[in-house]
């Protein structure tokens, strides 16, 4: 980037050469008054807009909310851009969607500053107040709750009433924020980063029906593929894991209190049952692409075993592991006899809901850039997780908090929305959060494929010492849930 | 795009400010009330004087080569936009003071504003941003046209903020008779010379153009470069010479003036200073920030007495000299 900037640089110094000789022969009285009128695009004047944000999904629409409700940002024009329909949700649908995400409190606490969780607890969500993570090659687990197991850990909510509750919200919030559903961006043309004579400053989204618009600062908030990624040619750090994720919901044996999260790590990936009612819960299971396919196939019976077998059986431990791992419990428990807290059984299943199941590959990616001049990218768009921390979103709500909160001052000084100065302060703070996050997690997806005896020692001692170790599990918990 | 500040001391970040037209001196003291007749005459003084005066085409020419630079946030004028931390909150934090209970969004909304020397529009386009109407003006005519092309693109800026290539004796003193004049005397709430004061040679009839120019009860608002020895060790050898993060000659020391003197000659013309803060540039980061010294660069904020606040003092100061028309 910085060559480019040389570059257009030294093309722009003769052109400014030019412009520059033209101003000295204008007498003075052209100067005053306005130069408005000269422009190339006096018909677009209008069109300018503050901040124009691609992608409407969860990230996409709360960040919109986010720039709305700020009083800083009250007198900026703000647009958000949704390939899609309008998700409109006037009572809750019966039946549970597939697609479900783990809320921390740090994103609960950003949606209720934007005025859409009450919409959300509104229509549907599932608080859940302990979360057992087990290995299936050995017996060591590890528990997160809170002290005194009233607050919540996080909630479980629809990704449909996450989005159905910030439309809502723009709705109430159509003065200066405007939505447009339906619109396809088929290109983006970039502003030079200096100057140059008679081309116009801003970024130039051109949507599918021909229609140009222009703003001061595009959000890039469209998902993993996202364009504006592409287009700007930002360097991503991806890859694919060798899984996919199964999501269903499931209906369980019996009805139960249900506020516990489990996720068991087998050897072909974590399989995960979140609470979503007293008698339903929602599966992510993350598996090879030949089981996951295999999975799909399947009748509903055979399903049920399936999913009841992987978090019951205990086919994959062997007995050294057994051994070594019961000997080291009791040596801890020797050091720490107040600490663990005990062993719980997950629910098992009975049927599955009547939405269909699907499946969808997994994969990790990172921009190596998270803005340009004139271009943030939040979310997905940024950064892409396995989902077995149930992170994703939550790094997405970070981002707009941080990006919200990062342009509001930078308007109550009156600075240029675009500029990069404050943008950068964007991308290192959120790269300084999010990168550690991404790399515990890949880690964690690494550590837990084998099933290698020796590193299914190492973790399972690991496991069971962070399990004893109140400190460190408050930590983690502080850490997963801003 | 992630060129490093050290990459920017290399190209040679610069400080560098447009000069003022220089006129003669004029008595301190002069001042006899706000009559009209009295406005009039001072300015054909003026006008003589400025019929002997020039810009100094040696600091025009080397300002003309610069004058696409201005809007290149890493380039030789880096500095200057990073002192835009500083400046938009202290002009903006002290206006709110003054003139109570604007709405957030846009916290100068109502405010006129002159912005003498101001380059590139560095400093005009932030304050037009906030809600002000901005007057920016500058001898260098290149970089009045860089301003206005650069305001020209954004519809919320091209109604509020103005430019003109001219001086600041020279707005005050156009057409006596036309309503140009009545535009500009009395006429502003606030007046910001950033980063100007060291370039004058004659201090005094810029303080008394802006005694003219600003409203009874308005403000002004100066960021300079105090005169000692630290001021010429870091801020002409190691700045100019050393990391080269000013052009070598922009400043003169001689110029440099301390907040003390600064003070007693803006009370002189009808001041009184509120407040005065030093600022300190670090060159690894870029940055600039706020500090207890004044000895390096310091930033000044005087609002201009009512007039018989003035007249009452001078009267106190010195009773035999004054010609007061008014009595408190």
């Amino acid at each position: 980037m910085h060559k480019l900037a040389k570059t257009t640089l030294a093309l722009n110094g003769v052109a400014r050469c030019l412009f520059a000789e033209r101003w000295l022969t204008t007498p003075k009285s052209v100067c005053r008054g306005f130069v408005c009128a000269q422009q190339n695009n006096s018909d677009g004047q209008d069109d300018v807009y503050d901040v124009i944000i691609s992608g409407g999904g969860m990230v996409g629409s709360a960040m919109a909310c986010s720039l709305g409700m700020d009083p800083n940002l009250e007198d900026k024009r703000i647009l958000l851009l949704e390939a899609g329909h309008k998700n409109v949700m006037d009572s809750v649908p019966d039946t549970y969607s597939t697609r479900v995400s783990s809320i921390s409190p740090g994103s609960a606490t950003l949606l209720a500053s934007v005025g859409a969780w009450e919409h959300i607890t509104n229509m549907r969500c599932k608080p859940y107040k302990k979360m057992q993570v087990w290995d299936a090659c050995s017996d060591a687990l590890i528990i997160f709750d809170k002290d005194n197991l009233e607050d919540e850990m996080a909630y479980i909510v629809e990704n449909d009433v996450v989005v159905a509750a910030l439309t809502k919200q723009l709705d109430s919030l159509s003065d200066n924020v405007q939505v447009k559903y339906r619109s396809k961006v088929v290109k983006y043309t970039w502003p030079m980063p200096h100057q140059a004579v008679e081309s116009i400053p801003w970024v130039q989204v051109t949507l599918a029906s021909g229609e140009t618009l222009q703003t001061k600062l595009l959000i890039g908030a469209d998902g993993q593929n996202s364009m504006v990624r592409r287009a700007l040619g930002i360097p991503t750090v991806k890859w694919n894991y060798d899984q996919s994720a199964v999501v269903a919901v499931l209906r369980l044996s019996e009805p139960t209190e249900n506020n516990v999260a489990w996720q068991r790590f087998l050897p072909t990936g974590p399989i995960a049952m979140l609470p979503l009612s007293d008698s339903e819960s929602s599966l992510v299971w993350s598996t090879s692409h030949r089981l996951a396919e295999e999975l799909l196939q399947l009748d509903e019976e055979s399903f049920v075993d399936a999913v009841n077998s992987a978090f019951w059986s205990n086919e994959n431990q062997s007995d050294l592991v057994e051994t070594a791992g019961s000997m080291f419990r009791t040596a801890l428990s020797a050091l720490m006899p107040s600490a663990g807290s005990p062993r719980q059984l997950p629910p098992s299943v009975a049927a599955i809901g009547p939405k269909t199941r699907v499946m969808f590959p997994l994969g990790m990616g990172h921009a190596s850039e998270y803005i340009r001049h004139r271009v943030a990218l939040i979310g997905d768009a940024a950064h892409r997780v396995h989902p077995l921390a149930g992170q994703g979103v939550n790094l997405g709500f970070g981002d707009v908090a941080c990006l919200t909160h990062i342009l509001s001052q930078a308007a109550f000084n009156g600075k240029d929305l675009g500029a990069m100065q404050h943008l950068l302060e964007y991308e290192t703070e959120r790269q300084r959060h999010n990168l550690p996050m991404m790399a515990a997690i890949d880690l964690m997806k690494r550590l837990y494929s084998n099933d290698a005896a020796p590193l299914v020692l190492l973790r399972t001692f690991g496991l069971q010492a962070t399990n004893m170790l109140p400190t460190l599990k408050e930590q983690i918990m502080a850490f997963a849930s801003k | 795009m992630y060129s490093s500040k050290l990459g920017r001391l290399v190209l040679g970040v610069s400080c560098l400010k447009p000069t003022r037209v220089r006129s003669g001196p004029l008595r301190p003291g002069l001042r006899t009330g706000f009559s009209w007749t009295s406005v009039c005459q001072q300015r054909s003084l003026w006008l003589r004087r400025i019929s002997h005066t020039t810009v100094d085409p040696n600091e025009v020419r080397r300002f003309q080569s610069l004058a696409s630079k201005w809007w290149d946030e890493q380039g030789e004028f880096a500095a200057l936009h990073a002192m835009n931390d500083l400046r938009v909150p202290f002009i903006r934090d002290n206006l709110l003071n003054v003139h109570r209970g604007r709405p957030t969004a846009k916290p100068l909304a109502g405010l006129k504003i002159l912005d003498v020397g101001c380059g590139g529009g560095l400093l005009t386009e932030p304050l037009g941003r906030l809600g002000a109407s901005v007057l920016g003006i500058d001898p260098v005519e290149d970089s009045i046209g860089t301003a206005q092309l650069h305001s020209s693109h954004d519809p919320d800026l091209c109604h509020r903020v103005n430019y003109r290539a001219c001086s600041l004796e020279e707005l005050t003193s156009e057409r006596p008779e036309g309503a140009e004049a009545e535009e500009v005397v009395g006429q502003f709430d606030a007046v910001v010379a950033s980063e100007v004061v060291e370039h004058l040679a004659d201090l005094e009839t810029f303080a008394h153009c802006c005694s003219l120019v600003i409203k009874p009860g308005g403000s002004l608002f100066i960021t300079t470069l105090n005169k000692t020895n630290l001021s010429w060790l870091l801020g002409i050898v190691v700045a100019e010479n050393v990391l080269r993060i000013v052009p070598q000659g922009t400043h003169d020391w001689e110029k440099f003036i301390s907040p003390e003197e600064l003070e007693h000659l803006l009370e002189s013309n009808g001041f009184s200073v509120q407040s005065v803060k030093g600022m300190l540039y670090n060159p690894v980061t870029g940055d600039w920030s706020w500090t207890d010294s004044t000895a390096i660069n310091y930033a000044l904020h005087a609002v201009k007495l009512r007039d018989e606040l003035f007249l009452h003092q001078a009267e106190e100061d010195s009773p035999h000299t004054q010609d007061s028309t008014t009595h408190s």
